[in-house]
């Protein structure tokens, strides 16, 4: 779908910056208009200065969501050289998120890859000489949204989305066919069956959104992986730091098989956290699937917490752990201090002294008295904020839009709906039925082409 | 080439325009360029061809029905020369939405074909003439004139070339392949090469048709007869409707059986489709009898329509049955239908291949890009049907002459038209079947209604100068009392008084709590303009040949206002994108940023606007934002 050049996108301009300050973006000609409907300061937006600083506050409703500055630019001169507006939030990620969830809710689109830049060169903003830039950056943003849209989508999700599209596509043919050959085939008690699978395809929407408000349909936050050998307590202070009892604890090695996935907001960070299967050399074919898994997802982590058991001296499985994690982000957790410990922390990080690994923190844990935790947050909240570890803007932006895909086949689908109930004739039914099928295509990276077409002639036999 | 040297001689009688081939693209072309004031000549294979049906005897239908009425509202001819010889008219989806109610008659295929012929020999400046094209000449890719297979030698400034499915044609049942053209006639064997030595490129289609039967060896009592409608509505806005109010004749609907698809799957062995003997791509909408046993095995039975061929033969057409087996089993499988136990084929069914070109070598005016002059349109284009040849013959038509005039051609957007949308489809869209046109083709076909089409369109008919000033006039007239009446509609409040509530109880409609515009009650689904006539004192009189079509205007306005509403916003958000031209001689390989697929699909297809490019298969979003970039440093 081309999107319309003239409509006013938004998006967050700034990975959380060291002060916790997000920035969200926001540009077109609508752009004060719908700031001002967000947003309670000493003046409205459309009274008040260009190129000054606002102080004020965003509101959802009545609800105050974040205190904020804004900063305003008519255009033609701001970086767009359209009217933009840029709001400082202080209250951490899922503040910024909201920020920018509120201003989508009022009227505006989320950007497209590279759109600013595109706008700031289509607007003049540039010369020619930068075509080529603006090009790549297009380009590469495009894919690597496009990647993640794809890719980031889990499997069930992305099949429910797949089968919504299947149904709505084999509806729409029907249709057209019985419009295209009336003397071949009958609509009669369509309306009825029609009826049914709206209700089916609502219901399915409404949790895929749902769901998405907190934030699973693609992992958004910091990719963290627990790492240690069998035993060593990871899966005890995964539920320490979850705060309730989820991954399977036992004291027999090796019981954590599988890969969880848990979802942790640390003041507004969120970190998604895998726990894995102890590392260690073994025959047993089960476990050996979990530990050649928990080394691909360590590849991709941005975040590690390796726990050692300082009750246990260190040996080759330790050193084949250190070689995994080697240049990553890792904080050391020496765990079970509850118990007499082999290994001291000084000791520790002496020995980590000449490796690659020497800059990150080791901290002392007890899973069973919880103790070291708070500690443990401390330092993770440091090195997000230290820009250590960095949280993935484009993952984020790229849940945005899939989530204004959704809302706005659940409205195109409400339509097919009330149509229905007035009993309106059936060919009006498609043009919002293909409504929704494109929209959720943007999620799934399809795009309509002569599916409806195709569709028509696999499915049903015309006349003639 | 068959002739010798001496036998090539120059003819120096002068036209302004030669049209290749007299179907319906050819038709409407010739007319179309000969009414705007060019001297023209028609080549046809035989002259009693001209206007033929080989197919299917009826026009129109749903979603052809709507580029009949579009024709008509630009100046052609199909519409007026279809209510002259119709025989039944059947307005279909009668039960669902203005936007896909579609027209379709029987036709009289005999007095269609000579009433078109007669159309074509009154017009002035138009000349008939038997022959075949063979050659196409030209001087630095400009069109200089043509030669035929007899040697003669034939000066124009522009050539519109319909071969439709004569190119190369041959005709194939079982394992018996003849090269001849539809209905037996000669095949234009020798233009071809002539069209590749120009560089174009040709694609090689198939289509066919059932077979004809002896209507006296049919039963029809084993049969559900199938009426026309009781008031017909003609094709042409230029028809008065009571004048074609005739006595109809049927059509009959049988259905096939276990048997008939039993002799078909042992006979399977014995198509040439499925013996690999036909090359040619055929179409998916227009499946053969065997292709719809196979594919669709667990269907039970076919429906098979049996349609008169005219008044003046006994001649029936096989709906739903077309087919390439051989001869002895169309017998068999004809003769299992109910009815058709003793039938007598008069003509077999038949596969037809044909040479035709890649659409997306021309322009969205219908010339060729790469040469200048020569025009094309209909089957060789790589649609099918009579009314998709039509509608492109007569863009062809009015863009060769506008050509000549040094004007600006006309292309039709999407928006505007279905012939704008089948043009663009065929220019844009690579295809690898013959192309027919479908509603869901339209996606702003809420706009693009039959009963509008003299709305959209008769204003560009006017200024082409295909259309009069008195019928300018009517238009104008018919649209003034069109708003003045929904104003009037939406701004006249009645209250609940007990003959207003008499009235809704009457219609099974709710009762009005307070008061409401009659425009509001026109919205319920259960009412209508008409039903409102007695609680609407003040209702104008209109003129009585307008007063239909007024009355249904303001009725679907008004009803469907909410989703018009929404296509038209749809639809600007379209024209932005088309109205963002490409320059014709832009460079895509000077824009080494865009992606290689993209550079290669934008070379080949030089789309004319942002728009088309976008449709273009493997152009994504992003190398459209590429190409914005680039487009607005040019």
């Amino acid at each position: 779908m081309i999107k319309d050049e003239n409509r006013t996108i938004a998006a967050i301009s700034t990975a959380v910056s060291p002060s916790g300050i997000g920035i969200v973006r926001m540009s077109g000609n609508q752009s004060i208009e719908i700031a001002d409907k967000v947003f309670k300061g000493k003046k409205s937006l459309h009274e008040s200065k260009s190129h000054r600083i606002h102080y004020g506050h965003i509101y959802e409703e009545n609800q105050m969501v974040d205190e904020v500055l804004v900063m305003l630019m008519k255009g033609p001169h701001s970086f767009t050289k359209e009217d933009t507006v840029e709001i400082n939030c202080h209250g951490g990620v899922f503040i910024v998120k909201k920020v920018l969830d509120l201003l989508i809710k009022n009227g505006a689109s989320p950007a497209l890859p590279g759109e600013f830049t595109k706008r700031a060169f289509l607007n003049g903003r540039m010369d020619l000489s930068q075509a080529e830039a603006v090009s790549d950056l297009i380009y590469s943003q495009n894919d690597y949204a496009l990647k993640n849209s794809v890719n980031q989508l889990k499997g069930k999700l992305k099949d429910t989305i797949q089968e919504i599209r299947n149904e709505i596509i084999y509806n729409t043919a029907f249709i057209e066919t019985a419009l295209d050959d009336p003397e071949h085939i009958s609509m009669e008690g369509f309306s009825d069956k029609l009826n049914i699978e709206i209700k089916k395809w609502l219901k399915k929407l409404n949790n895929l959104i749902d769901s998405n408000e907190n934030g699973k349909i693609i992992s958004e936050g910091i990719k963290t992986v627990i790492v240690g050998k069998p035993n060593a307590g990871k899966s005890s202070l995964l539920n320490v730091l979850l705060g309730e009892e989820r991954a399977i604890v036992t004291d027999i090695e090796g019981t954590t098989r599988d890969i969880l996935e848990e979802h942790i907001n640390l003041n507004g960070i969120l970190l998604n956290i895998i726990d894995t299967a102890g590392i260690r050399d073994t025959d047993d074919k089960v476990e050996k699937i979990g530990v050649s898994k928990a080394a691909s997802y360590v590849e991709e982590a941005d975040l590690i917490l390796y726990v050692i058991d300082a009750s246990r001296a260190l040996d080759e499985n330790d050193e084949t752990i250190m070689k995994m994690i080697d240049g990553k982000k890792c904080i050391f957790l020496l765990n079970k201090t509850d118990l007499d410990t082999v290994i001291s922390k000084s000791d520790f990080a002496s020995n980590l002294a000449n490796s690659n690994l020497k800059e990150n923190a080791v901290i002392e844990v007890s899973a069973i008295n919880i103790t070291g935790i708070d500690e443990v947050e401390e330092t993770i909240k440091r090195m997000f904020y230290e820009g250590n570890i960095s949280f993935n803007n484009e993952i984020f932006i790229t849940n945005v839009r899939q989530k204004d895909a959704l809302v706005h086949a659940k409205e195109s689908i409400l339509r097919v709906e009330s149509s229905v109930e007035n009993q309106m004739p059936e060919d009006l039914y498609t043009i919002d039925l293909l409504d929704a099928y494109e929209y959720l295509g943007e999620i799934t990276g399809e795009t309509i082409g002569e599916d409806l077409v195709n569709e028509i002639f696999q499915k049903f036999c015309m006349g003639k | 080439m068959k002739y010798s040297k001496n036998s090539v001689w120059e003819n120096n009688d002068y036209y302004d325009v030669v049209v290749v081939g007299g179907g319906h693209a050819g038709c409407e072309a010739a007319l179309a360029t000969s009414r705007l004031g060019f001297s023209t000549i028609l080549f046809t294979v035989s002259v009693d061809s001209i206007a033929l049906m080989p197919c299917n005897p009826n026009i129109g239908g749903s979603s052809k029905g709507h580029l009949v009425r579009e024709i008509d509202a630009l100046g052609g001819e199909m519409g007026k020369v279809i209510d002259s010889s119709f025989i039944q008219s059947k307005m279909l989806n009668k039960s669902k939405g203005p936007a896909v109610h579609s027209l379709r008659a029987q036709a009289d295929k005999a007095r269609y074909s000579r009433n078109m012929r007669q159309v074509l020999e009154k017009q002035e400046r138009l000349e008939i003439k038997q022959g075949e094209v063979a050659k196409i000449l030209t001087e630095e890719n400009k069109i200089v004139g043509v030669m035929t297979y007899s040697g003669a030698i034939f000066s124009c400034k522009a050539v519109i070339l319909c071969t439709g499915t004569y190119l190369k044609a041959r005709c194939i049942y079982g394992d018996v392949a003849q090269n001849i053209g539809p209905n037996g006639l000669q095949a234009a064997n020798n233009l071809t090469d002539s069209l590749k030595e120009l560089g174009i490129t040709l694609y090689r289609f198939k289509t066919g048709t059932p077979a004809r039967i002896d209507g006296s060896t049919v039963d029809f009592s084993k049969m559900e007869e199938q009426k026309g409608d009781e008031k017909i509505q003609p094709f042409s806005f230029t028809t008065n409707p009571a004048d074609v109010q005739i006595d109809q004749v049927s059509c009959w609907l049988t259905y096939t059986n276990n048997e008939t698809h039993s002799i078909i799957r042992e006979n399977l062995d014995r198509s040439p489709l499925y013996s690999g003997m036909i090359e040619g791509t055929g179409p998916r909408y227009c499946p053969s009898i065997e292709d719809k046993v196979v594919k669709f095995a667990d269907k039970e039975r076919h429906q098979v329509f049996i349609e008169p061929e005219g008044l003046e033969t006994n001649e029936m057409y096989i709906g739903g049955m077309s087919s390439s087996l051989p001869e002895d089993v169309q017998y068999r499988m004809y003769r299992t239908v109910p009815g058709l136990e003793n039938v007598r084929i008069t003509r077999n069914a038949y596969a037809i291949e044909y040479d035709c070109i890649d659409a997306r070598q021309l322009k969205s005016t219908l010339e060729f890009k790469k040469i200048n002059g020569l025009f094309s349109a209909g089957q060789f284009n790589g649609s099918s049907g009579y009314e998709e040849a039509a509608a492109q013959g007569l863009i062809a038509g009015i863009n060769t002459a506008r050509k000549l005039q040094e004007k600006e051609q006309i292309s039709l957007d999407r928006s505007t038209s279905y012939i704008g949308v089948l043009i663009d489809d065929l220019v844009t869209k690579e295809s690898h079947e013959p192309y027919r046109m479908m509603t869901s083709r339209a996606e702003y076909r809420l706009l693009l209604r039959q009963d509008n089409a003299d709305q959209r369109l008769t204003k560009l008919g006017y200024e082409v100068g295909l259309i009069d000033e008195e019928r300018l006039n009517k238009l104008t007239l018919k649209e003034k009392l069109i708003q003045e009446e929904i104003n009037r509609l939406e701004n006249t409040h009645i209250g609940n008084s007990q003959r207003v509530q008499e009235l809704l109880i009457e219609n099974k409609s709710t009762l009005l709590p307070s008061g409401a515009s009659l425009a509001d009650l026109i919205r319920r689904p259960e009412l209508n303009y008409s039903i409102l006539a007695e609680i609407d004192e003040e209702r104008p009189i209109f003129p009585e040949d307008l007063a239909d079509e007024v009355i249904e205007q303001v009725n679907i306005s008004i009803k469907y206002e909410g989703y018009i509403k929404r296509q038209k916003k749809q639809v600007e958000q379209f024209k932005k994108l088309e109205d963002k031209k490409i320059p014709e001689d832009i460079n895509y390989d000077e824009i080494e940023s865009l992606r290689i697929e993209a550079r290669q699909k934008l070379k080949t297809i030089r789309p004319s606007s942002i728009g088309q490019a976008g449709r273009i298969s493997g152009v994504s979003p992003a190398d459209i934002s590429v190409l914005l970039v680039f487009l607005s440093g040019v």
